[in-house]
């Protein structure tokens, strides 16, 4: 079993709420990840098994979201909005930066698993870009030494 | 850096005080209040009547009158009903939900308590989106503490009405803020939209009735029940009452947030309010309502922030999301972000919106890279046409309406390209 105790109890909680089972997928996955940082092939069996799917219903699933991943991630997310109101204040010459800094390109990790960088659309945080997210963290109005620093500040 | 917004009104005036987003400091500002009237004092229809009568308007960007929104739910109780909080966000230009979440959570429950009421759900989802993650933790706590004060449960604030908030959190997709497609994915599938009807009063979340309303929403909601139909057209143009938060992002100097009434001029909120372009600059555009909306060319700003008056100029309110262009932006380079979006999160289902976004976005790259032909603007027109109320879902009309704006308003732009066979803005962002 991939899934830990607990997370399979945080699993059955959630599925409490709804009024079907499959509800608590999105949520189920969301709490898989954060136990296992990807969904790996035996947690999406074990998640079929405990949503009465076929494991191929759930990577459908996986694969349909940006924030779901089915390959091993970096210990960090690091997201660039590259959408409008941040490209104008300069967020992909951020990102360009950072991947020159990071010595990888967007979707990428680095090679010691610390980071995987990554462009994202609007994060909702227009009137302070650009914008960054760090994991479930937002940096707002980031200059390149500023966010070059956070980079490297993560473990 | 301000993150409360710079003007306020009804909606916003306590989101400089940081114990307005707990139970103890919303009830100190008579939080509730409304909401004790609604449960104990009025009937479901009352509601419906009142937040007819006072002109609401959906916030999340399709402006249905919500009263009427609220009236299409069956009665009777032979099936569960639920309510939906779309808190999805997704519109880029738009940041307006998430500050409502952090700062105002008890006010959307406030209001969600109140369709409940009117519409007799027994349960509403707030589906929020995956990255808004600190928004979710305080909507969360405010929950929590209105189920440990009775405000949620079995006997809500002491009435008959029994209601719970679930808050669903998204994983990044941006259709997953067209209702159905949200309703899917609540659902644990993919965020495919659903074809209608049936409509979600008929046939929603889980397959039960369900009415959709965005955050901002329900969080006049409670303003109304508590000052009225007539206090509330006190704000805003006949057609559109009330006030809105307007995003004000871009090449401006004072990005943020304006709680303003509708009707309130676009040149005000870019010039006056957000204070006009930076230092040396002109405005040469401006976004009126998130990405999706048509854009609008300097010389007529002069226009009411309000559908009635934007749709004169071929263009819509939408979520009130304005961002704002200035003389060094080219508008190729516009084109090219946005149609890169939508051609990133169509959800495929529609032939013409897989295709036809693909095909936006490859023409207008050839064309910033200075390799594009006149013809190729006849046919980004003929593309963006066939995309148009052809779809399952607006995605596609979404998609379409802002490469027909850039065109009709800065066509130079593109012919420059073509003509140079290169951009001609050195100081245009960087793409
Ligand atoms: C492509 C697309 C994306 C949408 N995204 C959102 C969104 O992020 N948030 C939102 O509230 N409404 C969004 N909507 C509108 C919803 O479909 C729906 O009309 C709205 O949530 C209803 O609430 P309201 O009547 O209170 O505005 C979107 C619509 C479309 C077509
Ligand atoms: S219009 Fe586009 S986003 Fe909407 S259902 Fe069709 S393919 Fe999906």
């Amino acid at each position: 079993m991939v899934i830990s105790a607990e997370t399979r109890a945080r699993i059955d909680a959630a599925i409490a709420k709804y009024p079907k089972k499959r509800g608590a997928l999105l949520p189920a996955l969301h709490l898989v990840q954060e136990q296992t940082g990807w969904i790996t092939p035996e947690a999406a069996r074990e998640l079929a098994t405990i949503f009465d799917l076929h494991p191929i219903q759930v990577m459908e699933v996986v694969s349909f979201y940006n924030m779901f991943y089915d390959r091993p991630q970096g210990r960090h997310h690091v997201h660039v909005c590259t959408n409008l109101s941040c490209s104008l204040r300069g967020s992909r010459e951020l990102l360009r930066q950072l991947e020159q800094h990071l010595g990888i390109e967007a979707g990428e990790t680095t090679k010691d698993g610390r980071v995987t960088l990554g462009r994202e659309e609007c994060l909702g945080a227009c009137a302070w870009a650009p914008v960054l997210r760090v994991d479930e963290t937002y940096h707002e109005n980031l200059d390149v030494d500023a966010a070059k620093r956070l980079v490297d500040g993560l473990e | 850096m301000q993150k409360v917004p710079f003007v306020t009104g009804y909606l916003t005036e306590h989101f400089g005080d940081d114990d307005y987003a707990t139970l103890a400091g919303y009830r100190r500002r008579g939080g509730y209040e409304a909401a004790r009237k609604a449960l104990t004092e009025m009937s479901a229809e009352q509601i419906v009547e009142l937040v007819k009568n006072a002109g609401l308007q959906g916030r999340g960007g399709a402006g249905f009158v919500t009263g009427l929104k609220w009236s299409f739910m069956p009665k009777g109780n032979d099936k569960p009903k639920y309510l939906v909080c779309n808190a999805d966000e997704s519109e880029p230009g738009s940041f307006k939900d998430r500050l409502l979440l952090e700062r105002g959570p008890h006010q959307i429950i406030e209001g969600i308590l109140i369709a409940a009421k009117a519409t007799g759900a027994e349960k509403t989802f707030v589906y929020i989106r995956g990255e808004y993650a600190h928004p979710a933790d305080v909507l969360e706590r405010a929950i929590e503490e209105c189920r440990a004060a009775g405000i949620l449960g079995a006997k809500c604030l002491g009435s008959d009405l029994a209601h719970d908030v679930i808050v669903t959190r998204g994983a990044g997709a941006y259709i997953c803020g067209e209702e159905t497609g949200l309703l899917e994915s609540l659902e644990g599938k993919k965020g495919q939209p659903r074809k209608k009807p049936p409509f979600p009063a008929q046939f929603g979340a889980f397959g039960m009735p369900t009415t959709v309303n965005n955050v901002e929403t329900f969080s006049h909601a409670p303003h109304i029940v508590k000052n009225g139909a007539a206090w509330f057209r006190g704000f805003g143009t006949e057609k559109s009452p009330g006030a809105t938060v307007f995003g004000v992002s871009g090449l401006v100097q004072r990005p943020g947030l304006y709680e303003l009434p509708l009707g309130t001029r676009l040149d005000e909120i870019v010039f006056q309010h957000a204070g006009g372009p930076l230092p040396g600059r002109k405005v040469k555009g401006v976004i009126p309502g998130g990405m999706s909306m048509p854009i609008l060319p300097v010389s007529q700003l002069d226009v009411p922030m309000a559908s009635e008056f934007l749709r004169e100029r071929k263009t819509l309110l939408g979520t009130g999301g304005v961002m704002v262009l200035d003389d060094t932006v080219c508008m190729v380079r516009v084109g090219c972000v946005i149609t890169y979006f939508f051609r990133d999160e169509s959800c495929g289902q529609c032939t013409q919106c897989r295709e036809g976004t693909g095909w936006l976005n490859k023409i207008m790259q050839r064309i910033e890279r200075g390799a594009g032909s006149l013809a190729d603007l006849d046919i980004l027109l003929d593309v963006a046409g066939k995309m148009e109320g052809q779809t399952i879902c607006a995605f596609a009309d979404a998609a379409a309406w802002p490469v027909q704006g850039l065109l009709r308003h800065f066509r130079e732009d593109f012919e420059a390209h073509i003509t140079h066979g290169k951009c001609p803005f050195p100081q245009s962002f960087e793409l």
